[in-house]
């Protein structure tokens, strides 16, 4: 049930999203995991093998104070987000490509597509990426995003957000989410985070974490994120799952 | 199972307009994404190509289109051969999203051979799951497992229409979000 599991994600159209009307499906997907049992030839899951060798991720790449190098520094309020992937029985998981995407300081991402009349920053275009560790850690370094309006609604604003994409070994692992920051007023307005069923919500909310702050330099955000999959592979068997 | 789980899920959200920029190589030219739309390998070269098109049947021109499938023998993991690749739909006019791969064998023997689709974008507040068959494994679909589960009046969602004379062999295969023809999508991977 992974990726669509119900009870843990948001429905495909959710009425307060507007652009989800038109975009979600209408019909359940079809379960396919009850074939997969029947024919033991079948292969459950689809497996990519290990991404760690296969990106070539860059030194700076994790950190989107430095990784577009121009002149200065971008402004801002400078902080660290760091955390573990982990699975569904809480075992890290390590080589999984983490690729972040956010506004800056003011709230503007560099993309055409962003018409908010908000500065641009120089030295600041909102990308980084990372891969897991052998304990399923990763961290990035970054500037606190601002939060942007948009036309949802009337005076719809998005919370402060960072877009997370994690690719791991199985397709089912496969998920793009948004992570958003402690005591932000703006959640409970927020249709894309509210449309997440209530008991799963503060799973995408950060905490303030001073021992990941480094003093005189950054704030801290802890934020774990669990992907499905990686449970039937040979490398899991230990974890004992049933 | 799901009983021994310790972890709930983090959930998913939309990808929202933005993504170009981190996910794929069309995005800036600063900060190039590590993952393009070309997967390379022993075989067949093929093209594929298609649109994503929303309720009114109108296009999406900002969905974001994975693919990852096996290489030509089947193999879906070898140390030789990456099977994933990303377009979106933003880069052209016809809002066209385009790979360049080769033709994937058969997983499984008594199965046709199919490329795994990843569908998101602004909208969809969790990713989609599809698979792509190729109209010239006529045979080969109809023994394929997965299809066979599928409601035969749904199962033409699923096949790329191969374009005929073409120095590489190139398949068209449109993703309907909704509507009459809307594409099957898949659960329970
Ligand atoms: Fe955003």
């Amino acid at each position: 049930m992974a990726s669509i599991d119900s009870s843990q994600n948001p429905p495909f159209i959710f009425a307060d999203y507007k652009s989800s009307l038109l975009r979600g499906p209408m019909q359940s997907p079809i379960d396919i995991v009850e074939l997969y049992s029947r024919n033991s030839e079948t292969k459950i899951g689809e497996l990519l093998g290990s991404l760690s060798s296969r990106f070539a991720i860059g030194e700076l790449d994790h950190d989107l104070t430095r990784n577009v190098c121009n002149e200065g520094e971008p402004l801002g309020e400078r902080m660290i987000v760091s955390g573990r992937v982990l699975n569904q029985l809480g075992k890290p998981v390590p080589g999984v490509l983490i690729e972040v995407w956010q506004a800056n300081a003011s709230g503007r991402y560099v993309h055409k597509a962003d018409q908010h009349e908000a500065p641009i920053d120089p030295n600041f275009i909102g990308v980084g990426r990372c891969i897991s560790d052998r304990d399923g850690q990763y961290r990035f370094c970054t500037i606190k995003p601002g939060a942007y309006p948009w036309k949802n609604h009337p005076n719809a604003w998005r919370p402060q957000h960072i877009h997370f994409s994690l690719l791991g070994e199985a397709i089912n692992s496969r998920l793009v989410t948004q992570m958003y920051f402690p005591g932000d007023p703006l959640l409970s307005l927020d249709p894309i985070f509210m449309a997440v069923p209530a008991s799963a919500r503060e799973r995408l909310v950060s905490t303030f974490d001073l021992s990941i702050s480094e003093a005189g330099f950054a704030l801290g955000y802890h934020f774990d994120i669990v992907i499905a999959g990686g449970l039937s592979t040979p490398s899991e068997d230990d974890g004992g799952h049933g | 199972m799901a009983s021994k789980f310790t972890r709930g899920l983090t959930p998913s959200q939309t990808v929202g307009p933005f993504f170009t920029t981190a996910l794929t190589a069309s995005g800036n030219n600063t900060f190039v994404s590590p993952v393009d739309n070309e997967v390379s390998g022993v075989g067949q070269k093929i093209n594929l190509h298609g649109r994503v098109l929303d309720g009114n049947g109108d296009p999406i021109s900002d969905a974001l289109i994975e693919i990852w499938q096996a290489d030509s023998q089947g193999n879906l993991t070898s140390s030789d051969f990456l099977g994933f690749a990303r377009s979106d739909t933003s880069s052209n006019s016809e809002s066209s999203y385009f790979f360049t791969t080769i033709k994937p064998g058969a997983v499984n023997k008594s199965d046709a051979p199919h490329i795994s689709v990843i569908v998101t974008m602004r909208g969809l507040l969790t990713h989609v799951y599809t698979r792509l068959y190729f109209s010239d494994e006529l045979e080969a679909n109809q023994q394929d497992s997965v299809l066979n589960h599928v409601p035969e009046n749904r199962r033409a969602t699923l096949i790329a229409r191969r374009a005929e004379n073409k120095l590489v062999p190139s398949y068209h295969f449109d993703i309907h979000m909704q509507g009459e023809n809307e594409t099957v999508f898949f659960g329970g991977l």
